[in-house]
């Protein structure tokens, strides 16, 4: 049946304008619109004496030069705290411009607004700041010591202290179990910061008409934007829309709102009448937006002889940057989902997250999954390195078998509930890596390794997305959600649902994301949340108008809404092709007419004899129209997982790590759209190999970041990414209508942990950091053979 | 000072007056209104600006428009048929999933339809190394090679 979608590759509805340049990204809107232009520290940590903008006032094109002193207070409070937690006993947030010290380079210091970036950046330019140095934490190590502070009122630099503990047989702690192991090990990790760094940087484009305000985003969540901009510029929601255009990329950086861009722009906009936009550069981009994943990990494990983990003691010190705008999610999913396909005996997790005079730390795809994966499949290694035991041996003697679904890890998640693993077969998973990668045939040489990596990721979490479907007369679907798209082919995947669940040819679906003005209530696009949430949002909701629609049909063809089926658009008896009645025209039909518009509507007419005169024409408890709106709110996340293998040759030389194979075996339940799928698995496969061996953000001791530039920043080109091979597991969710769980971050996650695994197994050397490079990887051979 | 120059794009001649600071980018983007060509960096690594420069392909962000005067510029705009049908090169990328949020997309088009104009048969070699000044951050490049070679099928039988 060829409305039978879901599942299938169907090709991309985004693409055809994407390939012809017709795609809107934000800078592509507005191209009257005036141009804003930030002055930024040049300082990791100052406090600002004075501004002196006179310089500036006479560059041509220029309209409007703002300090914090000339925001209102509403507009110049401090950013929101967007997730408090009782452990985040010190949240901090900046201003949207700085109010008096500045806490990181590129912290935004002075708005200029002129006719055009050129003259905005020219006016920047000739504005003076003067600033008192003040010296400026940088790097996790020199944070803990406290000497210097980031905050004068945060003792330590410690924004926040969580320890989280499962206790094992006997309620015995993992300290305890530690100690009483036959075996232990103790050792330190270190995983570099990278960043998101999509190739759209953020902007903001808005439009005031002197009651209503629209505010374009590249943002992940244009909803949060829309309450938060009405908030801060005391606007009432309705007179507030928010349009998130195309996004060209987010990776999580654009999950973080309001940006002080966001709020000033729109503020601009309002004050001067003028339509507004401020487009990001790279610079800014990697010296004002967000970075993730530095944190620094100390491991005590205890375990038995075949390698079962009795007690886990993980203590990690997190580098949150100077503000903390996102709560510490990252920590807590380090954290959690460290444990991963596994059940260790005990486990002890405890966590600072610190203060540093560097740019914030807020989620980058995996959100802290790639450090806490990292920390356990290295555990697993070693634990197979001293016991002289297949490292697959040990991993499988450590899992959760299939049927201990649904599997308690004990802990509380980052949705605020428990730890609870809905389904899975880690068993199998491995089984279909090894023989992918060829593990047991695979013959190891000096200079030749082969490394493995597992993981679990909370997929899908909550508290809700919604979907909205309306069927009009023309007999076309119009599908909205809340959520927005930066290239997971959303227009698509929903349209595959929609069109399977209402059996309409999916030509005839549209699919609108990330407009306010469609859709309201909505949380936003991370966490791999989007098929899951809202996909079974659109499917809920299209039940409920498939249902609408073959009660109205079964009215006009006098038959059993039981007996009515749906294909290609029509709605017919099962059995007998003749009776049926279009989509189109059910749709007339439920929207009882004055006024007739063509001949299709003219059926609807009071004087059509459609209508019984004896009842109302919208009857008691019915709306007019053919569409319906549903919500769907998860219990708890759904928990995809996977398993990566790869194959590394290091030269004897110069250390370069060359990647020879890498493999994928993933499980995200149902999928939806193979195509889509794999094109994320593997576009987070090169995420991961970037932050594996080449991306990190190089503070200097003054806090300056020496490699902001996508020259000095190495993200891989086509040139160091290998062909991955994927192969496919399915373990439907039970906790959704769809059986679906979430699959954007997949690819990502385990990356480091594998090339570590297949570096150290071709080198004989504990590999304890990552990113590794080759002049890292000459150093620990030097040390060696020292 | 501004300075009057022509810029034949997709074809048609366009006289604009432009600084001499302006950048090509900008003002196919900005003064043009042909924002299918996009900045990723503005220090010419990212290669999402590059279009062709008489055939050739070029980092838009990188070159000044009054020093292409006279030049004729191909723009994604201007990759698709008189008719509005795709090119090979757009068909493949759509059938091989080669592009996920899109913004890179245009720069790849456009240095991917001269690499095959140069070499319509390239390996695998041959192709990463075409493609390697283009950064992609959503698809790994394994679609986008693969969409290479299936345009490069797809010409032969135009051809």
């Amino acid at each position: 049946m060829t409305t039978r979608l879901f599942g299938e590759a169907v090709q991309r509805r985004e693409d055809p304008r994407l390939l012809t340049g017709q795609g809107r990204y934000l800078d592509d809107l507005g191209r009257e619109a005036l141009a804003a232009a930030f002055v930024r520290s040049p300082h990791a940590h100052a406090r600002v004496r004075d501004i002196d903008v006179a310089g500036a006032l006479d560059v041509p094109g220029l309209v409007a030069i703002y300090t914090w002193e000339d925001l209102p207070e509403r507009v110049g409070r401090a950013l929101p705290l967007l997730i408090p937690h009782p452990a985040l006993t010190h949240g901090r947030t900046a201003h949207p411009l700085a109010r008096d010290v500045v806490r990181h380079v590129g912290e935004p210091v002075v708005m200029v607004v002129a006719a055009d970036r050129y003259a905005a950046e020219d006016a920047c330019a000739l504005i003076e700041v003067d600033y008192e140095p003040l010296k400026p934490v940088v790097g996790i190590e020199e944070a803990v010591q406290g000497a210097q502070l980031v905050h004068e009122d945060v003792p330590g630099n410690v924004g926040a202290h969580l320890v989280q503990e499962v206790a094992g047989t006997g309620g015995r702690g993992a300290r305890e179990a530690i100690e009483t192991s036959p075996h232990t090990l103790a050792f330190r990790l270190d995983i570099e910061r990278s960043a998101s760094m999509p190739l759209e940087g953020r902007g903001v484009y808005a439009r005031w008409d002197g009651r209503d305000l629209r505010v374009y985003s590249s943002t992940q969540t244009s909803t949060s934007v829309r309450m938060a901009v009405a908030a801060a510029l005391g606007l009432p929601l309705p007179q507030v829309e928010v349009i998130a255009p195309d996004v060209g990329g987010g990776f999580g950086v654009k999950i973080v709102h309001p940006w002080p861009e966001e709020v000033l722009v729109p503020w601009a906009a309002m004050t001067l009448g003028r339509e507004i936009k401020w487009t990001e550069d790279r610079r800014e981009h990697f010296i004002s937006s967000a970075h993730e994943r530095g944190q620094v990990q100390y491991v005590r494990v205890g375990f038995d002889d075949d390698g079962r983990v009795l007690g886990l003691d993980v203590t990690i010190l997190h580098d949150h940057g100077a503000y903390t705008p996102y709560g510490i999610i990252v920590p807590i999913v380090t954290s959690t989902q460290l444990l991963g396909p596994y059940k260790p005996g005990s486990y002890r997790v405890e966590f600072t997250a610190v203060y540093t005079n560097t740019v914030q730390v807020t989620p980058y795809r995996g959100a802290g999954r790639p450090q806490g994966v990292f920390c356990m499949e290295r555990t697993m290694d070693k634990i197979a390195r001293y016991l002289g035991k297949d490292r697959t041996e040990v991993r499988a003697a450590n899992f959760i078998r299939p049927d201990e679904f649904p599997y308690d890890q004990g802990m509380t998640f980052q949705d605020g509930r428990p730890l609870i693993y809905d389904s899975g077969d880690y068993p199998e998973m491995l089984r279909m890596i090894k023989e992918l990668i060829g593990w047991d045939a695979f013959e190891r040489r000096p200079g030749l390794g082969i490394g493995i990596g597992c993981y679990v990721e909370g997929t899908g979490v909550g508290p809700y997305e919604g979907g909205h479907v309306q069927i009009t007369s023309d007999g076309r679907v119009h599908v909205s959600t809340g959520l927005t798209s930066q290239g997971q082919g959303h227009e698509t995947a929903f349209a595959q649902i929609a069109a399977t669940e209402l059996g309409v040819p999916i030509e005839r679906v549209s699919v609108v994301t990330g407009d306010t003005r469609r859709f309201g209530y909505a949380v936003g696009t991370f966490a791999s949340r989007a098929a899951v949430v809202s996909g079974n949002a659109i499917a809920l909701a299209c039940r409920k108008v498939r249902e609408k629609a073959l009660r109205i049909a079964a009215d006009a063809l006098e038959a059993n809404p039981d007996d009515l089926d749906i294909a290609e658009g029509i709605v017919h008896v099962a059995g007998t092709p003749s009776a049926a009645i279009p989509l189109s025209t059910v749709a007339v039909l439920a929207n009882p007419l004055r006024y007739a518009f063509d001949e299709e509507t003219a059926k609807a007419t009071q004087f059509a004899g459609s209508a019984a005169p004896d009842r109302p024409p919208v009857a008691e408890g019915e709306e007019p129209g053919l569409e319906g709106r549903d919500y769907y709110s998860p219990i708890r996340s759904t928990f995809a997982a996977g398993m990566h293998a790869a194959i590394v040759e290091t030269d004897p030389d110069t250390a370069e790590i060359r990647i020879l194979r890498y493999a994928v075996v993933h499980d995200c339940g149902r999928l939806i759209n193979p195509m889509i799928v794999e094109g994320q698995i593997h576009g987070g496969v090169a995420q991961g190999i970037g932050g594996a061996l080449y991306e990190r953000m190089v503070y200097d001791q003054h806090g300056q970041l020496v490699n902001a530039s996508f020259m000095d920043f190495l993200m891989p080109y086509a040139t160091e990414i290998p062909h991955v091979e994927t192969g496919h597991l399915e373990t439907p969710s039970p906790l959704n209508p769809l059986g679906i769980k979430g699959a954007g971050e997949a690819g990502v996650i385990p990356v480091s942990a594998v090339i570590a695994s297949a570096v150290e197994d071709a080198e004989g050397i504990e590999i304890n950091r990552m990113p590794i490079s080759p002049s890292e990887l000459f150093d620990l051979r030097a040390a060696r053979t020292d | 000072m501004e300075h009057e120059i022509t810029l034949v794009v997709n074809g048609t001649a366009r006289r604009v007056r432009v600084p001499a600071r302006r950048l090509l980018s900008d003002c196919l983007r900005h003064d043009l209104g042909l924002t299918g060509t996009h900045v990723g960096c503005e220090h010419g690594v990212c290669g999402c600006c590059t279009v062709l420069l008489d055939g050739r392909p070029v980092r838009s962000c990188l070159t000044f428009a009054v020093t292409v005067d006279g030049a004729g510029i191909t723009t994604v705009e201007g990759l698709a048929g008189p008719d509005g049908g795709l090119s090979a090169v757009q068909r493949a990328f759509a059938e091989c999933h080669g592009l996920q949020c899109g913004f890179c997309t245009p720069g790849f088009l456009c240095t991917v339809t001269a690499l095959l104009r140069e070499n319509p048969v390239p390996t695998d070699d041959e192709v990463t190394e075409g493609i390697s000044g283009n950064l992609c951050r959503c698809t790994g490049y394994q679609n986008i090679v693969k969409a290479v070679h299936r345009a490069a099928e797809l010409l032969a039988e135009e051809s």
